[in-house]
């Protein structure tokens, strides 16, 4: 178009409309280059998982021949002999004691954020801050902490002081996951609950909660599963105890599967290192199949809540 | 292929043999009507859209069907009825956004200037290059007017004479004396009508031919209403029209062109269909379909 002439739009014949509605102008380009993109993010999506699928196949690869019904049902002989029996049930009991604490300070983080802090509190701002802090704090820092505060004045290394470091861990997990679940709920639903002069409160617990559930649920499974891989703070808190039995005293050291692989790989005995092979294998699998299940469990949710 | 639609052979009863709506879209004497608002549909208006029997459906649930009817060049086409009657899916259809829906469906043929706007050939992107929208809510980029107006243009390889167009652009979406001080600024900082009437010069930047507005001023105030419908009369020389609306009065304000759509409940399903299209005067004053007679005299909808 030239300067002179003024450009009247709609009158300029830029294209003839009545041509097939193939491309036109610098389509065919663009669309080239469209194509370009999303293969190559396709590209990238796919490697991303294919990473996934490499070290879960290596675990399968190098940990399936020693797995056996009597891997996990028994306890160890020796340094590579017999199964690890004692330290599923020392993750389990370490897990669930964190979760314990966890949970419940998460979840009610979570409703303090969403349902009584007002939508301008600034504590609330500062809180969800601190949260996005806590879940990049080094799970090695947590570790010290807990043992310059539960370890050294007891001198003793014990499966509490573990819980404690990896409920730190999940808690910020576990309040962010239930804070964001919570904002789906819809606030019609608040609105409808307020109007019927019901205390908050009542509300949450009936009507926001049982909506928001199987998300809260899923956030947890997910907190869990983070945390039962953690092994900086296990290493740190809880490495001294008796490989060879199984123990109930969480007031002591308990084994735990991280410390094992830690351990095992280190020993100059082939089987040490298959054994460690295995327990990784045992690990990731209880950790994917719970990340599914979460996921699953968030989608029914989510189906159920209409979203 | 005439300018006369295929149902105009049964201008008698609204139902055919089969049971299925069938419109009286247009007179049986292909003469020029005496008309009073000065439009003449006569056969030499180019028909934009021929649309043959289109049916939509969202998964196994049919939104929209037995809609026949054909959209004139240079005329502003009004889209009315009552909630859920499927305007919108229709309207949206005309430049495939509905597309973007997984379990969308389209059966029939929406002809544009003759080429299958759903064939094998047409490629959607070309498609809404050609058939531009305007939506309900007012959606600006959280760019500056400037490039709001500026974006597609570059996008689209118009870039030589590219102030001139942006400017060209706002004028005629009479919002230049607005404007012109602050071009650089977010377009986020206008009113409601002001981002409109934005949205509107967006999509004249790039020179559709046709312009489909989706009740464009249904989130808008009066003075802003006013000022849109303004600007319908004005681009309709230059551009083909369709709006959809839920106002009767803007219709009837704005339209050379009506066409009715409401539900059909008579069978075991409901779904949007047309029942009356024609003239805004005749559907308005003379509607043939009781149905248009009831809703255009606010007894439904």
């Amino acid at each position: 178009m030239s300067t002179g002439t003024p450009l009247v739009l709609g009158e300029t014949g830029l294209f003839d409309p009545s041509a097939p509605l193939t491309p036109s102008g610098n389509l065919r380009r663009r669309t080239w280059v469209n194509t370009f993109v999303r293969i190559t993010a396709t590209a990238a999506a796919l490697f991303a998982v294919a990473i996934l699928v490499i070290v879960i196949f290596g675990v399968v690869q190098r940990g399936i021949s020693s797995l056996s019904l009597a891997f996990v049902t028994q306890t160890p002989q020796g340094l590579a002999g017999g199964g690890i029996f004692n330290y599923i049930v020392g993750t389990v009991e370490v897990i669930a004691l964190g979760a314990i604490i966890a949970l419940p300070l998460g979840i009610l983080t979570g409703l303090y954020l969403t349902e009584f802090a007002g939508p301008r509190s600034r504590l609330a701002g500062v809180i969800k801050l601190a949260l996005d802090m806590m879940q990049g704090l080094p799970t090695i820092v947590v570790g010290l902490f807990i043992y310059g505060l539960i370890v050294i004045p007891q001198h003793k290394q014990s499966g509490l002081a573990a819980s404690f470091a990896l409920a730190i861990v999940m808690l910020p997990l576990m309040a962010r996951s239930s804070q964001e679940v919570l904002l789906l709920v819809p606030n019609s639903l608040r609105e409808a609950a307020d109007a019927l002069g019901v205390n908050r409160w009542r509300t949450v617990i009936s009507v926001i909660v049982p909506s928001a559930l199987g998300g809260i649920a899923t956030g947890a499974i997910l907190a869990i599963a983070r945390a039962a891989g953690e092994t900086a703070p296990v290493l740190i808190c809880n490495s001294i105890y008796d490989p060879n039995h199984t123990s109930l005293n969480i007031f002591h050291g308990v084994p735990t599967i991280p410390m094992l692989i830690y351990t095992s790989v280190d020993l100059p005995l082939p089987d040490a290192v298959a054994r460690a092979w295995t327990a990784a294998l045992v690990l990731v699998v209880v950790i994917l199949c719970a990340n599914i299940g979460a996921r699953v469990m968030l989608a029914r949710s989510r189906a159920k809540m209409g979203l | 292929m005439t300018t006369w639609d295929r149902t105009a052979s049964n201008p008698g009863g609204d139902r055919s043999a089969s049971g299925r709506v069938r419109l009286r879209t247009e007179p049986v004497l292909p003469v020029l009507r005496p008309e009073t608002n000065g439009t003449q549909v006569d056969a030499n208006r180019v028909a934009v859209f021929d649309i043959r029997d289109m049916a939509v459906f969202y998964g196994s649930n049919c939104a929209l069907a037995h809609t026949s009817l054909k959209i004139y060049r240079n005329l502003v086409t009004a889209v009315i009825g009552p909630s859920g009657c499927g305007k919108s899916t229709f309207i949206r259809s005309l430049n495939r956004m509905n597309d973007a829906i997984p379990s969308f469906r389209l059966e029939g043929q929406v002809l544009y200037h003759g080429h299958d706007l759903y064939g094998s050939g047409a490629n959607r992107v070309e498609v809404r290059r050609r058939i531009g929208m305007v939506f309900q809510k007012p959606n600006p980029f959280p760019k500056s007017i400037y490039d709001n107006v500026a974006w597609a243009a570059r996008n689209l390889g118009m870039k030589h004479g590219l102030h001139d167009r942006v400017e060209q652009a706002l004028r005629q979406a009479a919002l230049w004396d607005e404007v012109k001080d602050r071009l650089k600024q977010s377009a986020l900082g206008l009113s409601g009508g002001q981002q409109q009437r934005l949205c509107i010069a967006r999509a004249i930047a790039i020179e559709p031919d046709v312009l489909l507005l989706d009740e464009p001023a249904s989130a808008l105030d009066p003075v802003s209403t006013a000022a849109i419908e303004e600007l319908i009369l004005k681009l309709k020389n230059r551009f083909t029209i369709a709006i959809v609306t839920h106002n009767m009065q803007q219709a009837a304000r704005v339209a050379d062109r009506t066409a009715f759509f409401s539900l059909d409940t008579t069978g075991p399903e409901r779904f949007g269909t047309l029942v009356e299209y024609g003239d805004t005067e005749t559907i308005f004053r003379g509607a043939t379909d009781s149905r248009t007679r009831d809703y255009v005299a606010g007894r439904f909808g």
